[in-house]
């Protein structure tokens, strides 16, 4: 059937600069451009064109243009573009579109409505540059009291009982993202970073490669999901923290699926399934009906760990949030997860990652005020993941209460990664969302690794800089102080969800 | 701390006060040679489990334990890689839920009910429960054995899998509720109907929704909207037999009775219509 498609991009090539080096016909997976030897010409199909610019980026004498075709259908301000495009590929199709990576959709981003604070002449600001200044920061519960006792020679000793926690030296962690999602180039170079930086790598619901423990499980959270997927004894004790999924903020309340096709042997080893069978994550884990049954899970796997890791637990951002995270601590979690309504996916409907969910600003700012109000803040780390992009956001997401926080496709645009939206066809020209070695090859884990450990530096860099300008001097005093930061345009209630002022109050 | 004096949530209620091992070890534990009685009675799960571990690490392969009353997570914390000697746990009374989750080779029989979640992501070992067992039984089982002697609860088998040599069994001498084997992606459930009436059909809806991989086999009649539609009705062949053979009769070692006259009933084989049973409905 005609699909009746108009395409999405314009490629445009400048034959005076053009070599015929035939680069971008290696480079595109989708087959956009077919050399003419006899003719010596190319020949472009641009409906195929996914706009990802590897062509662009690679071709050496900058021959080539890929621009959005906007303007195709006559505008209408109701009836935009992408919704008549998606009509037409249901009427072809009868099926549910998917997508990948985050949501695109221009709802209100609150991290761009806050600003920071800044010390002037009554409080002094830090000099990053000649002051210490410190980013490491603790996850897990923190003791009720701490109790002091002395020893018999009068040597001073912690009496309370004290909790596993896993220390990162900067409050940045890279965010869940499964291998069979990811490349294993892509799964490496994240491994990689996170050790170098001294801090953890969340392996999603994929496992983790046996050859990959030794050296990096000790920078690893492990997730936990409805799939079980590479979940055995040896995985969880690997690991420095063992993170349940409950839900993602791409997509709330669905599940997963790795389809078969992308099951090679490899990932079928590491997800310990048979090749080729879907990999079906439902939305519920089907031993979690209640707060009890979480209870269980989080206690059976303090259990099969000898109580020696913090078990997280990550839902999405959705309604309500913040009474289900005051459960989820209750159950006995030590990390709260929460993830918003940007948050990137490998594959997802379509429907569900544009419409499903909250801002994760709201969540989080919720989220630590109802269990702080609550008298168990202390008893749990929580982590902010979904849509942040940079340091500012970070450190604002930190000044709304989280205790760190995780980025995802930051790390994936820092590999290369141009949010073209096309993970899930596993044809990702830059090698990070696909199975084919062909295309996997083009990421060098060594190399992607040293990237995002350059953003994780500048990161902490530019974080420091700004701590020291607010007159704070370590990471944690700045975690919930909602006075270092003020709201620019937004309405009140807006403001009271958020716990903070207005600009000029 | 807080000022208000919260009594914060149930667990740490559970979990605080605790008596070391050590102590329990001097008070509850007899050995003779390699094996060791436990009195569980009155323990706090995670007072019992550290406490098998104690036991173990002293070298006891053989743990008899008695009076446990809804204690969870026995088995899941003897993951001792220095360990080579599986060892084998007898329970008299009722474990609590999660029994053997994730466990990893040893061997568990249990003398009354069990709660439910047994066998949670279990990945090698054996399971004898000479009762019933409850919900989500041999949830993410990916290898090993359990043998229940009367019924299992709701969701049953569910996403039960199996991947390079491990193959998982469940063996059911009763029925199962709904959802059995539900997302089941491998491994095998035999489910026996041994205390239905002559005629009486399975009373489990949705049985195998989603499967993609594995095979129940079922002794006793069912109706065609009983069953998932992603499952298929087939005979058994010589193979199957063979299989369905050796299980009963291993079950009748364990329970009693008698495996031919088991074996004269009608069998038949579910199995997944397809390995992607959602590869359709996406587009794009
Ligand atoms: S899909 Fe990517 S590589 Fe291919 S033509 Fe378009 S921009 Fe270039
Ligand atoms: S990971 Fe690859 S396929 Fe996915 S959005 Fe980025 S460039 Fe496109």
């Amino acid at each position: 059937m005609y699909s009746y498609l108009l395409p999405e991009f314009i490629i445009e090539r400048r034959e005076d600069r053009c070599i015929r080096c035939r680069v971008c016909e290696r480079q595109c997976a989708n087959k956009v451009h077919l050399y003419d030897a006899e003719l010596d010409r190319f020949f472009s199909s641009e409906k195929d064109c996914v706009g990802c610019q590897r062509c662009v980026a690679l071709c050496p004498t900058d021959a080539l243009y890929v621009r959005p075709r906007l303007a195709d259908y006559r505008p209408n301000s109701s009836w935009t573009r992408d919704k008549l495009q998606n009509l037409k590929k249901q009427a072809a199709t009868g099926g549910v579109i998917l997508t990948g990576s985050g949501n695109d959709k221009p709802y209100r981003i609150y991290w761009d409505h806050l600003v920071l604070n800044a010390s002037q002449v009554t409080n002094p600001s830090i000099d990053p540059l000649r002051e210490p200044m410190e980013l490491q920061t603790f996850l897990g519960r923190k003791p009720d009291t701490l109790k002091i006792d002395y020893n018999s020679d009068g040597k001073p000793r912690v009496a309370s009982e004290l909790y596993p926690n896993v220390p990162v030296r900067i409050p940045l962690l890279l965010s869940a993202m499964s291998l069979g999602a990811i490349s294993y180039p892509a799964f490496k170079a994240l491994a990689i970073a996170a050790k170098k930086a001294g801090v953890l790598f969340n392996t999603g619901e994929g496992g983790l490669p046996e050859q990959m423990r030794e050296e990096y499980a000790n920078n690893a959270v492990v997730q936990c999901a409805s799939g079980r997927f590479g979940v055995d004894a040896d995985y969880l004790n690997s690991a420095r923290i063992i993170e349940i999924k409950i839900g993602q903020g791409a997509k709330p309340g669905i599940g997963g699926h790795l389809p078969g096709e992308k099951v090679s042997d490899f990932i079928a080893e590491t997800r310990m399934i048979p090749r080729g069978t879907d990999a079906l994550s439902p939305a519920p884990q089907h031993d979690i009906y209640s707060i009890e049954d979480l209870s269980m899970l989080i206690y059976a796997l303090k259990e099969a760990t000898n109580y020696t890791k913090p078990v997280a637990v990550k839902i999405a951002a959705v309604h309500n949030v913040a009474a289900i995270a005051s459960g989820i601590v209750r159950a006995g979690a030590d990390i709260v997860t929460i993830d918003g309504i940007r948050g990137g996916t490998g594959a997802a409907p379509l429907a569900t990652r544009d419409n499903v969910g909250i801002p994760l600003e709201l969540a989080l700012a919720a989220v630590d005020k109802r269990l702080r109000d609550e008298g168990i803040r202390h008893k749990c780390s929580i982590m902010a993941a979904g849509g942040i992009r940079s340091s500012a956001d970070a450190i604002k997401a930190i000044a709304l209460g989280a205790d760190a926080v995780y980025i995802a496709t930051a790390a994936l645009v820092a590999m290369g990664c141009t949010l073209c939206h096309k993970c899930y066809t596993g044809r990702c020209n830059w090698g990070i969302c696909t199975q084919d070695p062909y295309l996997t090859k083009r990421l060098n884990p060594e190399l992607a690794g040293q990237r995002l450990l350059n953003l994780l530096r500048a990161w902490s860099h530019e974080i420091q800089e700004m701590l020291g300008g607010l007159g704070v001097n370590a990471i944690e005093s700045l975690r919930a102080n909602r006075e270092h930061l003020r709201g620019v345009g937004l309405e009140e209630w807006e403001l009271n969800v958020l716990g903070v002022k207005g600009a000029g109050e | 701390m807080n000022g208000l004096n919260v009594k914060f949530g149930y667990r740490d209620v559970f979990l605080g006060d605790l008596m070391s091992a050590d102590m329990l070890y001097d008070a509850r534990v007899i050995t003779n040679g390699c094996r060791a009685t436990i009195d569980a009675r009155g323990l706090k799960h995670k007072e019992l489990n550290d406490l098998l571990r104690e036991t173990v690490l002293r070298g006891s392969t053989e743990l008899v334990i008695d009076n446990v009353f809804g204690q969870r997570y026995i088995g899941t914390r003897l993951c001792l890689p220095q360990l080579d000697k599986k060892i084998t746990i007898e329970i008299n009374k009722f474990p609590g839920s999660d029994l053997g989750a994730f466990l990893n080779g040893h061997r568990i029989i249990v003398h009354g009910n069990a709660q439910d979640a047994v066998g949670n992501t279990m990945d090698a070992g054996k399971i004898v429960v000479h009762g019933r067992a409850g919900d989500v039984t041999a949830m993410s089982m990916r290898g090993g054995q359990i043998f229940i002697r009367d019924n299992a609860g709701y969701r049953t088998a569910i996403h039960m899998k199996e991947y390079r040599d491990k193959a998982p069994v469940l063996v059911v001498g009763g029925t199962a509720q709904d959802f059995l084997g539900e997302y089941m992606a491998g491994g095998m459930v035999l489910l026996l109907g041994l205390n239905l009436k002559d005629g009486e059909p399975h009373r489990a809806h949705y049985i195998g929704t989603g499967m993609h991989g594995g095979v129940i086999y079922l002794r006793g009649c069912l109706m065609e909207n009983q069953l998932g539609k992603e499952v298929g009705v087939r005979p058994l062949d010589e193979r199957d037999w063979e299989i369905v053979g050796h299980y009963v009769r291993e079950y009748c070692n364990h329970f009693g009775g008698e495996a031919n006259e088991i074996l004269s009933g009608s069998f038949q084989k579910l199995i997944p219509v397809s390995l992607r049973p959602y590869g359709q409905i996406y587009a794009y």
